[in-house]
C-alpha cells in the first residue's frame, strides 16, 4: 500500500516524469483521433439537417467542443499553476506553462468558428454576446499568462508570477462572465442571441459530447510533449538530461 | 446517411465556405501545433548533442 | 531624503505593537503622498491625460451631441480605466528602485498593511482627482446634471477598485522587460467588470432605469477586491524580490 503512494510521487521529479510522458504520448494522440473520427462521423452523418439553419450548424460541432475546451484548459492550467506555487514543484508549474499555448489555441478557434457561424446566420463576422465576448476577454487572459511569462527570465520566478496570474484570473473568469451577460441582456433588446444553439437533437449533443472528447485527448497528448521540451530546456545542466540525448 | 451525392456533401447547403473554412483551419491548427512542437524537442535535442561534443571536446583537448 | 522617510516605518517589533495597525497605514499614506507631492509632474501628467483622451473622442467621432450624450459613460470611464493604468508603473517602481521595498517586506509590520496604505496613497493621488474632474469632462458630453453625479459616483466606488486590482499586476511586472504594455495586457481584462458596472451605471440612470443595481455590484466589487487584491499583491511583491 505505501509503496503505490511512492510511486505516485515519484513521477513527480522532471527525471521520472520525463519517459513516462514519452509512453503516454502516443497513447492520447491515438484516442484523440478515434474520438475525433466518432465526432465528426456523429456530426456529419448522423446529425439531422437543422431546421432554421440548415448544413451551416454543423459548425457547433468544433465550436462548442474548442469553446469547453479553452475554459476547461485554463481551469486546469490554474490548478497545476497553483499547485507548483503552494507545493513548490517544479513540474506541476512547468505542466501549467505546457497547457497555456494549447488553451490559447482553442480560445482562438473558438473565436474564428463563431464568426463564420455568425455571417450566414445573423449577418456580421462579430457578434457582442455575452459568449463571443467573454471567450476573447479569455484570449486576453492566456496571451497575458503567456507574455508575462515569456518576459520574466528567472525560471522559478516565472512559474510563481504565472501562478498568481492564473489563479487571479481563474477568480476572475466568473465575475468577467457574469458581469458580460449583465452587460449584453441589458443592451440587447430585440436581437438574437448568436449562442443560442438549435433546439438540440439528441444525436447533435452527441456530436458535440464525442469531438470534446476528441479535443480533451488532443489537449493532454500537446501538453505531455510541451512538457517534455520544456523538461529538456529548463533542466538540460543535469546529468540525467546529458545523457537521455544520447 | 442523408447525403446524395459527394457534391452534396462538399456543398454542404450552400454553406461550404464557412462550415469547411472552419472545420479546415481547425484541422490545420491542430496539425501544426504538434509538428511546431515536434521542431521544438528536436531543437532542444540537437543543442544538447552540440553543448556535449563541444564539453568531449574541451574535455580531451585540455 | 527618502531614507530617513523609510525610517518612519516601524522599524522594530515593539515599536510596531505600540503604534498599531491604523498608525502604520497612515505613516506609509502620509510619507507616500509626501513623495508624490514632490513630484508633481507626475500627479498631473496622468490627470492630463485623462483630460486629452477624453477630448479626442468627440475630434475622432464628430460633434454632434446627440451621438456624444450616447457615448460619454463608456467613454468617460475607459478614459479612468486608462488613466489609472497608466500610473500604475509608478506605484512600487520607486521603492523597488531604491531599495525601500525590502525593507517594507522584512519589516515587522504586516506587508499586507503596508500595501493597503501605498495603494490608499496612489488612489489619492491617481484616482480622486480623476473623480472631481470627470463632471467637468461630462459636461463637454452635454451630461445631465443627475448623470454627471451617478458619473462621479461609480468613478468613486471604480478608481479604487482600479488601484487594488492593478496593484496586483504591478507587483507581478516589477522589474520585468516590457513592463508598462505588459502591465496594461494583463491588467485591462481584469478591469472589464469595472468598466461594465461603472460605465452602465451612468447609462441607467440616463435611460431613467436608476443606477442602483450597477453601484451596488460596484460597491461588491469593491469590497471583495479590499479582501484579497492586498493578499495576491503581497504574494506577488515577495516572488518578485526574492
Amino acid at each position: 500500500m505505501s509503496n503505490r503512494i511512492i510511486n505516485w510521487f515519484r513521477f513527480g521529479s522532471p527525471q521520472a516524469f520525463y519517459p513516462l510522458a514519452g509512453k503516454m504520448v502516443p497513447w492520447f494522440f491515438a484516442l484523440a483521433v478515434a474520438f475525433g473520427v466518432a465526432g465528426l462521423w456523429l456530426g456529419f452523418f448522423v446529425a439531422p439537417t437543422d431546421a432554421t439553419q440548415g448544413e451551416g450548424y454543423r459548425i457547433i460541432f468544433v465550436h462548442v467542443p474548442a469553446s469547453w475546451m479553452s475554459m476547461f484548459l485554463y481551469v486546469v492550467m490554474a490548478f497545476w499553476a497553483g499547485l507548483g506555487l503552494a507545493l513548490n514543484t517544479r513540474l506541476s508549474s512547468m505542466m501549467a506553462s505546457a497547457i497555456a499555448p494549447t488553451g490559447a489555441l482553442f480560445a482562438f478557434l473558438s473565436l474564428w468558428t463563431g464568426a463564420l457561424w455568425g455571417k450566414p446566420m445573423w449577418g456580421t463576422w462579430w457578434v457582442w454576446d455575452a459568449r463571443l465576448t467573454s471567450e476573447l476577454i479569455l484570449l486576453f487572459l492566456y496571451l497575458g499568462f503567456i507574455a508575462l511569462q515569456a518576459a520574466i527570465d528567472e525560471p522559478r520566478r516565472a512559474d510563481k508570477a504565472g501562478a498568481i496570474l492564473a489563479l487571479v484570473g481563474v477568480i476572475n473568469v466568473p465575475i468577467i462572465y457574469f458581469s458580460v451577460k449583465w452587460w449584453n441582456t441589458l443592451h440587447q433588446g430585440a436581437s438574437i442571441s448568436m449562442t443560442k444553439a438549435p433546439s438540440m437533437a439528441i444525436t447533435m449533443l452527441w456530436g458535440m459530447l464525442v469531438m470534446a472528447l476528441s479535443f480533451w485527448m488532443y489537449s493532454i497528448a500537446v501538453a505531455l510533449v510541451r512538457a517534455r521540451a520544456i523538461i529538456l530546456e529548463r533542466e538540460r545542466h543535469t546529468d540525467w538530461v546529458k545523457h537521455a540525448v544520447e | 446517411m442523408q447525403w446524395n451525392s459527394v457534391g452534396e456533401f462538399f456543398a454542404m447547403g450552400g454553406y461550404a465556405f464557412y462550415v469547411w473554412g472552419s472545420f479546415g483551419v481547425t484541422a490545420v491548427a491542430l496539425a501544426i501545433e504538434p509538428l511546431l512542437l515536434r521542431k521544438r524537442q528536436r531543437d532542444v535535442i540537437d543543442s544538447l548533442r552540440r553543448e556535449r561534443k563541444a564539453d568531449e571536446r574541451q574535455g580531451t583537448g585540455a | 531624503m527618502r531614507q530617513s522617510l523609510a525610517a518612519d516605518l516601524p522599524a522594530t517589533a515593539a515599536e510596531h505593537a505600540g503604534l498599531g495597525a491604523l498608525s502604520v497605514l497612515v505613516a506609509v499614506i502620509r510619507r507616500d503622498l509626501l513623495l508624490a507631492m514632490r513630484r508633481k509632474s507626475e500627479v498631473l501628467t496622468s490627470l492630463f491625460f485623462f483630460v486629452i483622451v477624453v477630448s479626442l473622442f468627440p475630434l475622432g467621432i464628430g460633434p454632434e451631441m446627440a451621438l456624444l450624450r450616447i457615448i460619454a459613460p463608456g467613454v468617460l470611464w475607459v478614459a479612468a480605466l486608462l488613466a489609472a493604468m497608466l500610473s500604475l508603473q509608478r506605484l512600487f517602481a520607486a521603492d523597488y528602485a531604491d531599495g525601500t521595498l525590502e525593507q517594507m517586506v522584512l519589516s515587522p509590520a504586516p506587508l499586507g498593511l503596508l500595501v493597503m496604505g501605498k495603494v490608499a496613497a496612489h488612489w489619492l493621488v491617481t484616482g480622486l482627482p480623476l473623480v472631481l474632474i470627470a463632471p467637468l469632462l461630462g459636461l463637454q458630453y452635454d451630461l445631465a446634471p443627475q448623470a454627471l453625479g451617478i458619473l462621479m459616483l461609480s468613478l468613486l466606488l471604480g478608481t479604487p477598485l482600479l488601484s487594488l486590482v492593478g496593484a496586483i499586476g504591478a507587483a507581478l511586472t516589477l522589474g520585468v522587460r516590457g513592463g508598462g504594455v505588459l502591465l496594461s495586457l494583463l491588467t485591462l481584462p481584469l478591469y472589464i467588470p469595472a468598466l461594465i458596472f461603472g460605465a452602465g451605471a451612468v447609462e441607467a440612470e440616463i435611460s431613467g432605469l436608476g443606477a442602483a443595481g450597477h453601484l451596488s455590484l460596484l460597491a461588491a466589487l469593491l469590497a471583495l477586491s479590499v479582501f484579497f487584491a492586498p493578499w495576491a499583491t503581497t504574494a506577488s511583491l515577495r516572488i518578485a524580490l526574492e
